[in-house]
């Protein structure tokens, strides 16, 4: 940051960067209510007169939290603001000079000098009090700004001062959000195939077997090709078996997976093949005849798979 | 003996250009195809009573025959199994022909294969069902096992190490049909043949297959015209008379994953169609001329070679490293360059090229060939034609 820019900073400190301004209303009643309404404050003291008068008052007041109110804008001022520059726009766009592009309010002190009263007119001014030099915060390097508010009735007396500060900023650098990897391919689970497919996820290797001739059948299927019967149940595998052939995948690429990818076909001990991934072996280092042993990956929170690695040495 | 073997003959072929980019839809590139394969035949659209297409096909034969003024169909039929389908069309309509329900069968694929939905990338991320073949992917795709290249990789991967054979000797097959292409005008890769350094510099697509193992993605349309064989006879050209016509699925078959066969170094299906195809021509590979073999990707042309008797198992190597491909050599192969250097149509072009074989039109005529040898795709069920000369 050159001294320049600190300098035309903090030149700001003391001027005023909002020019007194009163409120569109005089204080009164009928605001007053709708503001105890909605904040469902039942102090009698700022609508009945009688109870006012009881606790030493000459009547009904102003709450004290509604000095803001008094001086605020207006809704049609809101959506069409004033397209004069004010010295607010001027202090707005230096500090986005110098990267403080982002806002958010600190705190707010009110201190107030006397009760407001119906038929009191307020009216509002600002000034810069001061900007702090850059501080590191949660939020980004930023600075903070303080600016004192004086209310005023229409005597010019002051009612109310506030002190308001905001801390202008520049926003942190986030690293960006990990994107989630996008999900496996999923497999087209029907009535034939469901049953490996949850066995998977209880990390269950299963093969299934015709229930008649006890042949072992993968994929699996509705009816024995040996002997053509319709009832099966399953087995669960030893998980050892030999890579029988295999690809080392590197286009197309679908962003589930990391390449180059291994897919390889396993022939099982059990003697039925299946299709996997392997791990725990660089993609030249797979040879058909491999001897491998079942492990498992979960992808994603639905999704169980079998992958395979290459067997211990001692098992060779 | 079947009524089948030379009652019918391909009197017409039609193709559109072979592009990446059409820039048309792929109901008028079948309208084009049909009709310049009609009018070769020198027969009118009115003429037409049967059509064939794959079920792989966007385009009915409603849509042609109304678009075409082609009238009533007395014979429709569609063919599955992507590329498997070719020679089946063909099957289709000379049983149709043969056994007088349709007198002129046009078989039909057109698609925009690279411009629109392009098969090399493969199943990931198709629209899911619970159907049976659908449910097939799912012992795929979920392990990132999605394309072709890749399925056709597992083949490739097993049928080195049982016969020892290597990279190169896949790469051979692509420098064939490069060499081919390279002289055929109609060919994308016209005038750009291939080293066997080139396809061994090639990036990896899927190892052990290198880009330059794989075909091409293209937009074309392809007709054939089939008509019986007395009136093609009096048709313009010389008659492709259709010998043997087969279909064949395997035991175990799957789709482009047969994996669980006791051996998967062989193409079993492409045996069961050679040997209809041997029995009813009479014929035996020593009659071949020339073979029009698919060649989606390289590796699984050598188990054509075997299963179709051209050499014996594993021999494959060495019969292509021997020049027995070249058009100079014993059997001419692949003379419009194939799928990998003509155009990907779903082995539909392959067909055309055999008929301008026997008519004696290829770019590449190899001397006087009387019979030819077609395949459709490979790892898929399948099928295959033997093409004559009327004799």
């Amino acid at each position: 940051m050159s001294d320049d820019y600190e300098a035309r900073l903090q030149a700001w400190v003391g001027r005023e960067l909002v020019a007194r301004r009163p409120g569109q209303d005089p204080v009164n009643v009928p605001m007053i209510r709708h503001w105890v309404e909605a904040m469902e404050d039942a102090n009698p003291v700022y609508l009945d007169e009688d109870a006012a008068k009881a606790t030493g008052r000459d009547g009904v007041v102003a709450p004290a939290s509604m000095i803001q109110a008094w001086t605020m804008r207006g809704y049609a001022a809101t959506v069409r603001p004033s397209t004069e520059p004010s010295g607010f726009d001027e202090l707005v766009a230096l500090l986005g000079e110098g990267g403080y592009t982002s806002v958010v309010a600190t705190d707010s002190e009110l201190e107030f000098e006397r009760e407001l009263v119906p038929g009191d007119h307020v009216s509002v001014e600002e000034h810069v009090e001061s900007i702090s030099p850059e501080k590191k915060t949660g939020l980004g390097a930023g600075r903070f700004v303080s600016t004192v508010k004086t209310y005023r009735d229409a005597s010019g007396e002051v009612v109310a001062t506030q002190r308001w500060r905001t801390l202008r900023f520049r926003p942190a650098d986030k690293p960006a959000p990990e994107k989630p990897k996008a999900l496996r391919p999923r497999p087209a689970v029907n009535p034939d195939n469901a049953f490996w497919f949850e066995a998977a996820r209880e990390h269950r290797l299963v093969i299934q077997r015709c229930a008649d001739c006890k042949s072992l059948r993968h994929p699996p299927g509705p009816c024995c090709p040996q002997c053509g019967s319709f009832a099966w149940d399953t087995v669960e595998s030893s998980g050892e078996g030999h890579v029988y052939t295999f690809t080392v995948n590197h286009h197309p690429r679908h962003p589930a997976f990391d390449y180059p990818l291994v897919v390889a076909v396993v022939e099982l001990a059990e003697g039925t093949r299946l299709i996997a991934n392997m791990t725990g072996v660089e993609p030249a280092d797979v040879e058909v005849g491999m001897p491998v042993v079942l492990d498992w990956i979960d992808p994603d929170p639905d999704l169980s798979l079998p992958v395979f690695r290459p067997a211990a040495h001692k098992e060779r | 003996m079947s009524v089948l073997p030379g009652a019918a003959a391909i009197a017409g072929i039609g193709a559109t250009e072979f592009s990446k980019e059409s820039g048309r839809s792929e109901l008028q590139l079948a309208c084009e195809a049909v009709l310049a394969a009609v009018t070769d035949a020198g027969l009118e659209p009115s003429d037409v009573d049967g059509m064939v297409t794959f079920t792989a096909d966007t385009s009915s034969e409603i849509h042609i025959a109304r678009n075409l003024g082609i009238g009533e169909l007395t014979f429709f039929s569609r063919i599955g199994h992507g590329g498997g389908a070719a020679c089946g069309t063909v099957q289709q309509a000379a049983m149709a022909v043969a056994t007088g329900v349709a007198d002129v069968v046009v078989c039909y694929r057109a698609f925009n294969e690279r411009s629109g939905e392009r098969y090399g990338l493969g199943q990931a991320n198709r629209p899911m069902d619970v159907s049976a073949d659908r449910a097939a992917y799912s012992w795929m795709t979920p392990f990132g096992l999605s394309t072709p290249a890749q399925w056709v990789a597992m083949f490739a991967r097993r049928y080195m190490h049982e016969y020892g054979a290597t990279s190169e000797d896949f790469g051979r097959v692509a420098v064939v049909d490069r060499a081919h292409a390279a002289t055929n005008p109609k060919a994308w890769f016209h005038g750009r043949p291939i080293t066997l350094e080139e396809h061994q510099a090639s990036r990896w697509i899927a190892e052990p297959l290198h880009l330059l193992d794989c075909c091409q993605e293209s937009d074309g349309g392809q007709a054939l015209v089939i008509v019986s064989a007395q009136r093609a006879r009096d048709l313009p050209h010389r008659p492709a008379l259709i010998w043997g016509a087969a279909q064949g699925s395997g035991n175990d078959q799957h789709m482009m994953t047969s994996y669980y066969r006791s051996e998967i170094s062989g193409i079993p299906e492409m045996g069961l169609v050679g040997r209809q195809l041997y029995a009813q021509s009479s014929l035996t590979p020593a009659d071949i001329q020339a073979a029009i073999l698919y060649d989606h990707f390289t590796p699984l042309v050598l188990p054509q070679l075997e299963e179709l008797g051209f050499c014996a198992k594993g021999e494959a190597k060495d019969f292509i490293a021997d020049g027995n491909l070249a058009l100079d050599g014993r059997l001419p192969f692949n003379t419009h360059g194939g799928q990998l250097g003509e155009a990907y149509i779903h082995g539909m072009n392959g067909i055309a090229e055999a008929v301008r074989l026997l008519r004696g039109t290829s770019a590449n005529q190899p001397g006087d060939v009387h019979n030819v040898l077609v395949t459709a795709g490979t790892g898929v069920p399948t099928s295959g034609l033997i093409l004559g000369a009327d004799q």
